[in-house]
């Protein structure tokens, strides 16, 4: 065994970087709402970087480790302890066998993730970890975790001790904010916008409504008018789309969005943005910006590029300090 | 082929949507199931998958895969554009032969067919004559979508054409057979929906575990019987 879930939080799941491949069968992607984090956590223990971590919310699980491990938390900062002393994210650690981890409070961010070294012994389907909460497969049963859930880990390849200690630079820590303004690139129906409703998509705060979760946020604003609504018809979708109800309002599809739909697609949130926008949650305000298609891959590059210079760095185990 | 009329745009950086038009018809479905068929053959590196629509096919690709692959001063969209216009030029414009339909036997018990009731009073006809009319036709499965295995199939007679419900149900119960517009679907599992459903099929359209996990795929033929 690997961990025992004494009490489970509002929603654990496993999750990894998502199922491609399949969106032709209506099978959605779903992984990691915060990918980024996810990718960083494993790269620094020594996994590949889709390896599947538990994706948390506030309240969190509480868990006991149930043999020796070595895990490290990244994301939404929730004050984590073992056995009552606070820990922090982007660093690896050892746990002891009847180590309890807790959350205490939520400091910053809606999203937090787990990570043990080797991984977790969990369901593959169609060559992905992450569960399917809607066609309940993947991951833990395919399902959020309860308690007294106890879940394997896989036997890490390398030495367990390797890797203690081993932390992000803080050059390298995501530059999460809850203010900033989301970069987007214009979608097929932007140019449907009326003139004011171009103007207020740009300028104007809007609010995440309560009602939003891992399949998308509703937004609450001043509604955007369309010129023309001719007939919508279905057609596919990305993580970080976003499209304009009946009623004026924007819906921003996230991780579980379903794989087609005929609103129309004013925007798209860039990639890099993602996990800013993903660790985001109910009362938050979001406002956009749009960058043009060539500066969102030259982004969405750089950014990689800075993840591939993290990648060698924890290779020869620099980034510690 | 002859020129074919379509139009692409970026879904973001890393996908892109080819649009033939905006119908619900087999002519635009044809050239969507047709490309597909043909990017699926023709894999460039960088390629993920293709999701089929009523008129339209999306591609997601790997930027940096792509940008990696084909080294010029152009964006990955661009590449990707030209990649996929090069298949599009190569397009067969002969339909193919037509699948045989796949019978699904369907029960329009009242305890299932939820909404047949009032389906029939908005076009002012019978139960039976709209069970009549919904069995009549073949119809086409022009994409998956939704949940899981979710067949978007049409066209349905436009006598019997019935909008959705006002407000969504909460559950719809697995094997629901729904109407909504000209469209037709079958619910694979229980889902919230807003579908007026006339009936239900014991016929698993979903079984995740299979080598197929979903029983129907875009450009099949299916035909309803009454169990």
């Amino acid at each position: 065994m690997g961990l025992v879930i004494k009490k489970a939080g509002i929603l654990d799941s496993f999750q990894d970087l998502g199922r491609y491949g399949y969106q032709r069968l209506g099978i959605n992607p779903g992984g990691a709402m915060d990918r980024t984090a996810l990718r960083i956590i494993n790269l620094l223990l020594g996994n590949p970087e889709g390896e599947a971590g538990l994706e948390m919310h506030f309240p969190a699980a509480e868990l006991t480790f149930s043999e020796d491990l070595v895990f490290a938390l990244g994301g939404a900062e929730f004050d984590a302890t073992i056995n009552g002393e606070t820990i922090e994210n982007w660093r690896v650690y050892p746990a002891k066998k009847g180590d309890k981890l807790k959350f205490k409070r939520q400091r910053f961010g809606t999203r937090s993730y787990l990570s043990v070294a080797g991984g977790f012994e969990i369901d593959a389907w169609l060559g992905s970890l992450s569960t399917n909460l809607i066609a309940g497969v993947g991951g833990f049963q395919g399902r959020s975790l309860k308690n007294g859930d106890q879940i394997a880990i896989r036997k890490p390849a390398k030495a367990l001790h390797a890797r203690i200690g081993v932390r992000l630079a803080r050059s390298f820590r995501l530059r999460y904010s809850q203010s900033s303004a989301i970069r987007i690139t214009k979608g097929a129906d932007y140019e449907k916008l009326t003139a004011l409703s171009e103007q207020l998509f740009s300028r104007e705060l809007f609010r995440i409504t309560g009602d939003s979760n891992r399949m998308g946020f509703r937004l609450d604003g001043k509604p955007l008018h369309l010129l023309n609504r001719d007939v919508e018809i279905s057609s596919a979708v990305n993580f970080g789309t976003m499209q304009i109800l009946p009623n004026g309002q924007i819906v921003i599809l996230m991780a579980d969005h379903q794989t087609t739909g005929g609103y129309p697609k004013i925007a798209h949130i860039i990639k890099a943005d993602l996990p800013t926008a993903a660790q985001l949650g109910a009362g938050d305000e979001i406002g956009f910006r749009i960058v043009s298609l060539d500066e969102a891959e030259t982004i969405s590059s750089e950014f990689e590029r800075d993840l591939s210079f993290l990648r060698m760095g924890v290779r020869f185990n620099t980034t510690a300090g | 082929m002859a020129s074919v009329d379509y139009n692409i745009y970026p879904l973001g950086e890393g996908a892109l949507t080819i649009c033939f038009g905006n119908e619900i018809s087999s002519t635009q479905n044809d050239l969507v199931t047709g490309l597909a068929e043909a990017l699926d053959k023709h894999k460039f590196h960088g390629f993920r998958e293709c999701i089929p629509a009523y008129s339209s096919l999306t591609l997601i690709y790997d930027l940096f895969d792509v940008k990696r692959n084909f080294r010029t001063a152009l964006s990955g969209f661009e590449i990707v554009r030209s990649l996929v216009e090069i298949e599009i030029h190569k397009l067969d414009p002969i339909p193919k032969t037509p699948k045989t339909p796949i019978e699904i036997p369907v029960s329009f018990r009242k305890t299932h067919a939820l909404d047949l009731e009032f389906a029939a009073d908005a076009a002012r006809i019978s139960t039976s004559q709209l069970i009549e009319l919904f069995l009549a036709k073949t119809y086409r499965v022009f994409m998956l979508g939704f949940i899981p295995g979710f067949p978007y199939m049409g066209k349905i007679d436009k006598r019997i054409s019935t909008p959705r419900k006002e407000s969504p149900r909460v559950g719809v119960p697995k094997g629901s057979v729904g109407i909504a517009g000209v469209q037709t679907g079958i619910y694979p599992l229980e889902s919230p929906g807003g579908w007026q459903i006339i009936g239900r099929t014991e016929m698993e359209l979903f079984t995740p575990h299979a080598d197929r996990p979903t029983f129907l795929s875009a450009g099949d033929l299916v035909r309803f019987v009454k169990d």
